[in-house]
């Protein structure tokens, strides 16, 4: 495959991509942080409004759930960094590996996440009339809890597809890991994905309980 | 660097253009081209146009008079629930930036296409699956929350279609995130050898300045309908006042983007009649740096106001205080604009054809939007003309009066570049006159309503503001026609109009150094970048004399 096949049309040469590409996923980042962001504004100003019951509801969330799925998504940041390295030197097969492992993290994750939400629904925390804790404001944070949780599940089978995607696209030669940003790029958005829960943990998990 | 003129030359040859490289439906439908995009943005945006038009007709035919006429209470609240939906969600928003900023856009910069073809494409059909989803909620009943969906009715009591309208909203916005996002990067990576940061057109910082405010407020919009849709469908409790939750704190997240929105609906109107008056006043535009400078401020500004849409709210006086000043802080730059544009014109060769009158009266119009919102800036007076006529006027006279007419001068502006065809002036000009006429027969009776003390968004009123409304219903019908002319001019002249040749308007500017329509690779050779934009007499004027 030569270089000049690897350039879009619209693009004069490689380095003008890999500006493009470089520039297009950071501003794609800039709008998660505010998509993000809207939710822990919500969670600020709740938590400032009725600190006790938030104390008191983040100490029924699982914390050795959170606490593993943390250490899970940590590693996978450290694998699929790996991933990067290996396609900037040419391994593609290796970059492969590390890209697979970094899937079987995220999917642990989904596995912790899925037990977690069968036991937190199970214990009467999905807010609504089987909600078993007091006061009312309790539900705000479970609220908080659902949707931050939940978002951000979505946002890593995002990225569990686009990695596997990436995967199969090595295994096919189908693009030059040494030229091109897809790895990359798809590593800055896997990143965000570990910063947003590194911001979720502490959270949702740890408050209440010094 | 490649040379642009090595690349293989375009399919058709000498007349070879973006309209005649395919004939099928397909070829539309899956085209990267980002001047067929923005063809497919002018069908799909002119369809919601006319829809929330056709609501707008409802609404002041049921004003005609002061009882009930056609309309039940009810009905009433779903008919300008999508009027307002409609026109700031599917038209509004993405009508400039979609259409001339697509098709303009890469040929200003002097580039082949936006820097990801294949996402502008996605970003038509993310707006096509939002509005169709808007559309559903419409035949399905309608929404009757008002087009700011106020919790806790929007999100606990309302028995209407919330929750589909709300995903249209979402996924409709992604839509306009991708462009946004398109936009910067074309910008930042795709210009000319030449074109610099301060030799871009102003349309361009305008475009610029739009697409940072998508990216930056449209994903709080977009969490704040999903926490509405988990309210309604999953029953948690964000903003539920019986668990605690602050409704207020929903009108701080959706006036955070809805406010910027009002600058996405403004700025590219203000980067169009910037290339227009500078066209048609053969002059350099009055204080280029000035001009790029107030359009970021407007928009960066434009973050921190977004309080004043709930002084009476409750929220703090404080707050409303600081809000009530950056209010009218960000009255300053709108104000270097009008007074650039109005020296511009000095000692300039006017001539009067179509766009230039549509941009004259975007001048007068915009001036008494913004004029008027000072009023609503003010604390006093806005407690006084909250929730009025006066309101409504006030942005219709920014959103309609400045938005629509700017687009109507971009489109007489460029038409010729996108079709290849000339057009009648004399209907044209007819039809700028008509509705700079018709919107202010329309619109200024409602100001004085307001101030009257006419509340907005009720289906009947008392018999002594009859006179002001059936003023503004009998202006509502002399603005249709004027909104309908075009459609038959330009139809005229786009099957049997003269060819307009590449520049038309012997207009500065590399969309017009191209053939008109443009090729599909926008340019045959490498474009020259001149020194300066708005280069109408070569080495004879200086930027301000």
């Amino acid at each position: 495959m030569t270089d000049q096949a690897a350039i879009a049309e619209q693009f004069d040469d490689l380095a003008q991509q890999r500006e493009a590409t470089e520039i297009g996923i950071w501003a794609f980042l800039a709008t998660e942080v505010l998509f993000f962001g809207a939710l822990l504004v919500c969670y600020a100003v709740y938590r400032y409004q009725y600190p006790a019951a938030f104390l008191a509801a983040a100490r029924e969330a699982n914390v050795v759930f959170g606490t593993v799925n943390a250490a899970l998504l940590l590693t996978s940041s450290m694998t699929v960094a790996l991933a990067v390295r290996m396609g900037r030197a040419g391994q593609a097969r290796l970059s492969g590996h590390a890209l697979l492992a970094t899937v079987a993290l995220g999917l642990g994750f989904l596995v912790v996440k899925a037990f977690e939400y069968t036991g937190d629904i199970q214990d009467g925390l999905f807010p609504g009339p089987g909600f078993r804790l007091a006061p009312p404001q309790t539900q705000i944070f479970w609220s908080l809890y659902w949707i931050m949780t939940g978002v951000h599940a979505l946002h890593l089978i995002v990225g569990i597809g686009v990695l596997l995607t990436i995967f199969v696209l090595l295994r096919r030669s189908a693009f030059d890991p040494r030229h091109n940003t897809t790895v990359e790029v798809s590593c800055l958005y896997w990143h965000f994905v570990d910063i947003v829960w590194i911001f979720l943990y502490p959270l949702l998990y740890l408050p209440g309980r010094s | 660097m490649t040379d642009i003129a090595a690349l293989p030359p375009t399919r058709a040859g000498l007349h070879g253009n973006y309209l005649s490289a395919g004939h099928t439906v397909a070829s539309w439908l899956f085209t990267t081209d980002h001047k067929r995009i923005a063809i497919l943005y002018i069908a799909s945006t002119t369809l919601f146009f006319f829809i929330g038009g056709a609501a707008a007709t409802l609404i002041r035919i049921e004003l005609f008079t002061p009882d009930s006429g056609i309309l039940t209470a009810d009905g009433y609240n779903r008919v300008f629930t999508l009027h307002g939906v409609i026109m700031v969600f599917f038209f509004l928003v993405p009508v400039v930036p979609s259409t001339l900023g697509n098709f303009l856009l890469p040929l200003m910069i002097g580039a082949r296409d936006v820097a990801f073809p294949k996402i502008n494409l996605l970003s038509w059909y993310l707006s096509i699956a939002g509005g169709a989803l808007a559309l559903y909620s419409l035949l399905a009943g309608g929404i009757d929350t008002g087009w700011t969906f106020y919790t806790p009715y929007s999100s606990i009591y309302s028995n209407s279609f919330v929750t589909a309208t709300a995903a249209g909203i979402f996924v409709a916005g992604f839509g306009s995130i991708a462009t946004g996002l398109n936009f910067i990067v074309t910008i930042h990576t795709l210009r000319a050898r030449g074109m610099t940061w301060f030799r871009l057109p102003l349309f361009v910082w305008s475009l610029y300045a739009t697409s940072l405010i998508m990216l930056l407020a449209t994903p709080v919009l977009a969490m704040t309908m999903v926490l509405i849709i988990a309210e309604r469908v999953f029953g948690i409790g964000v903003f539920d006042p019986e668990r605690g939750g602050d409704p207020i704190l929903f009108q701080h997240l959706f006036w955070f983007y809805s406010h910027p929105a009002v600058y996405i609906m403004i700025l590219p109107g203000m980067g169009i009649v910037t290339e227009i008056i500078t066209c048609f006043a053969r002059r350099r535009v009055f204080g280029y740096e000035f001009m790029v400078y107030a359009l970021i401020g407007i928009a960066v500004i434009g973050f921190f106001v977004w309080g004043h849409h709930m002084f009476v709210s409750g929220q703090s006086g404080y707050a409303s205080l600081v809000f009530s000043f950056l209010s009218f802080l960000v009255a300053v730059p709108s104000a270097i604009k009008v007074f650039n544009w109005t020296a511009t014109l000095y000692r300039g060769e006017i001539t009067f054809p179509a766009p230039m009158l549509y941009a004259l009266g975007f001048v007068g119009l915009f001036t008494l939007g913004g004029l008027t919102g000072l009023f609503l800036a003010s604390l006093p007076v806005d407690i006084h003309v909250t929730q009025t006529y006066f309101v409504v006027a006030h942005f219709h006279y920014i959103m309609v009066g400045g938005m629509v007419s700017a687009l109507f001068g971009g489109l007489h502006f460029w038409w010729p570049k996108i079709t290849g065809k000339l057009y009648s002036d004399s209907f044209a000009r007819f039809a700028a006159v008509l509705m700079f006429l018709g919107f202010n027969f329309t619109f200024f009776p409602q100001f004085i309503l307001g101030y009257l003390g006419m509340p907005r968004r009720y289906h009947a009123y008392p018999p002594e503001f009859q006179v002001w409304n059936v003023l503004s219903s009998a202006g509502a019908v002399i603005l249709a026609a004027a909104y309908l002319m075009p459609l038959g001019y330009f139809a005229w002249s786009f099957l049997w109009g003269e060819r307009a040749g590449s520049n038309p308007w012997d207009a500065t500017g590399l969309e017009w150094q191209t053939a008109s329509p443009p090729p599909e690779h926008n340019f045959e050779a490498p474009p020259q970048v001149p020194e300066v934009p708005y280069d109408y007499h070569p080495g004879r004027e200086s930027a301000r004399d």
